[in-house]
């Protein structure tokens, strides 16, 4: 399974990147597969404002909902809206085409103590042990 | 059908299998202070005695008054045909359809409710019913704060004290401002009725253009048997409708069961409370049905859910669907007219009264009598009338105050009987 090393990774299986003037946010592909097949995606209002760890997304599958939680703090710059039609995009592609989010007003130092790709493998691995 | 309670061979089976000694230890986690000492039951009876004791007890009712009283439930003539329909043992015995290979009738069924009432409000989904008309309301408030993710609540004046005070009652423990009034500013939504409670007719239209200007929900409580004349609630802009379905073939029950309508905007429906369901095709393209959107759902959500409603009032919601098509559009306008002329029959023969209501009313009115109004309900039930609804107790009027309601059901003869029984009763 594909863990880039461009990324930082949460415990709650989301991803960030620094792309830049903005961080932009999805869920692993772990994460994209334990759910099934996503058939909604909710995602937050442009504009507001998240806390680390605070809910910031909804998803959907054909077996369960789960929240998804914004891995830093900052403001919602830009949401993903072919999602909307598209959430299969998702479980197709979701660190490019199925990202979610992307925050700006980001405090680095939230970043820097996420995991790397390394980390993630290693904890991801241990789940599925 | 026969109910055998566990023989005490068969208490002790489960007890062993279970390795508990006796029904106390079962329960003894239950500390004991929490414990019922004694159930003060009285000895058993037979058959025939239990039938006889329940024989005189119902023969204390009056099941004769002619019906004048409404606040929320309505005498309305249910068709035979209803009753019958819906006592058929697969509508009748059918369980929680999560299995749609197993469940097509249920699920058609609640499908065409569900289309029945979009039909109905224009609104563009139904769900496939909430326990009554003061649930729905709650459910409507707490999904307009769901949407918009603020707390306050307003409660316009028109609407039922009863339903406010069981939405109030639902509320209390989830920090929601509930304030009166008509202002949207900041808040999830304003709540009204129509007709109001009083009966009185309006147009919300503009009230819903301010609510959306203000970030705010429109949601409407109403009578269905009105939308058969007046503006729906879709014309109107609102975007969370809700009803006491009673009137759509439901007879007026001591508690229930009611019927809990609730339809909202496309928007909306993922924020939607209760079970839904829709059409679909099967694997060989046939037409089929299944339940729909169950992630807001609580066997799915859990503690997330939309609410914790996970039932419905199908039996309910398929004599709603049975009555409407019975009516169809056609009938369902006669109806209307029916009960709003008869209304206005009745008004003009009670000029001994003050008419209160400040517009327009659908076949409900206050009136102010000459005298105490629970004394003349009193009187009047000794002469054959359920005379209406005193409204001080309700909170809602002074202690003269009686809110009338006419429904299809009574005559002219009625009507004019009515009219001369509450003169002589009022002004004597």
């Amino acid at each position: 399974m594909e863990f880039p090393d461009d990324l930082r990774y949460t415990k709650d299986h989301e991803w960030i990147r620094d792309d830049g003037n903005v961080y932009t946010v999805g869920i692993t592909a772990y994460a994209a597969e334990q759910l099934g097949d996503i058939t909604y995606v909710e995602l937050p209002e442009v504009g507001t404002h998240v806390k680390q760890g605070a809910h910031a997304a909804t998803v959907e599958s054909v077996k369960a909902a789960s929240d998804v939680y914004s891995p830093v703090a900052g403001h919602i710059a830009e949401i993903n809206e072919e999602l909307e039609a598209r959430p299969e995009l998702v479980n197709e592609s979701p660190y490019d085409n199925g990202w979610f989010f992307r925050l700006d007003d980001v405090e680095s130092v939230q970043l820097r103590r996420l995991m790397d790709a390394a980390a993630y493998r290693v904890y991801v691995e241990e789940l599925t042990a | 059908m026969t109910w055998s309670p566990a023989t005490d061979a068969e208490t002790r089976e489960m007890l062993a299998a279970i390795g508990v000694g006796s029904i106390d230890e079962l329960f003894a986690h239950i500390p004991a202070g929490l414990r019922a000492a004694s159930w003060d039951l009285p000895a058993g009876l037979s058959e025939m005695a239990v039938r006889d004791r329940l024989a005189r007890l119902a023969s204390h009712n009056n099941v004769c008054l002619v019906n004048f009283m409404g606040g929320g439930v309505y005498d309305h003539f249910v068709p035979a045909a209803v009753d019958a329909l819906t006592s058929r043992s697969e509508f009748y015995t059918a369980y929680t359809p999560y299995q749609p290979e197993c469940s097509q009738g249920t699920l058609q069924a609640i499908y065409e409710y569900q289309s029945a009432i979009c039909r109905l409000t224009g609104m563009e989904f139904a769900n496939a019913s909430l326990y009554d008309g003061s649930t729905a309301v709650f459910e409507a408030t707490t999904m307009a704060v769901r949407i918009t993710g603020r707390s306050r609540v307003v409660h316009h004046s028109s609407l039922n004290p009863i339903h406010r005070q069981v939405a109030e009652t639902h509320a209390a423990n989830l920090g929601l401002d509930i304030v009166e009034g008509d202002d949207p500013t900041d808040a999830a939504c304003v709540v009204v009725q129509l007709p109001g409670f009083v009966g009185t007719l309006a147009d919300y239209s503009c009230l819903a253009q301010r609510c959306h200007d203000a970030g705010a929900l429109l949601v409407m409580s109403f009578y269905p048997v009105a939308l058969g004349i007046v503006k729906t609630p879709g014309e109107m802009g609102v975007d969370i409708a809700v009803a006491e379905g009673q009137s759509l073939g439901i007879p007026a029950g001591f508690g229930g069961p009611y019927l809990g309508v609730l339809a909202t905007r496309k928007a909306h429906v993922r924020k939607m409370p209760g079970r839904l369901a829709a059409a679909t095709q099967d694997a060989q393209g046939r037409r089929g049905f299944v339940l729909t959107l169950q992630a807001r759902e609580q066997h799915i959500r859990r503690e997330k859910a939309m609410s914790n409603i996970c039932s419905n009032e199908a039996l309910c919601a398929l004599r709603a669907l049975i009555h409407m098509c019975l009516l169809g559009k056609v009938g369902i306008r006669e109806l209307a007219v029916q009960c709003h002329s008869k209304a206005e029959y009745l008004k003009s023969r009670l000029g001994f009264a003050t008419l209160l209501n400040d517009g327009p009313t659908f076949n409900e009115f206050a009136l102010r009598l000459p005298r105490n109004a629970q004394d003349v309900v009193e009187r009047m039930a000794a002469r054959g009338f359920l005379a209406g609804l005193p409204l001080e107790p309700l909170g809602v009027g002074g202690p003269n105050d009686l809110l009338v309601a006419v429904t299809e059901r009574r005559t002219r003869q009625e009507l004019d009987a009515y009219a001369q029984a509450l003169k002589d009763t009022a002004c004597s």
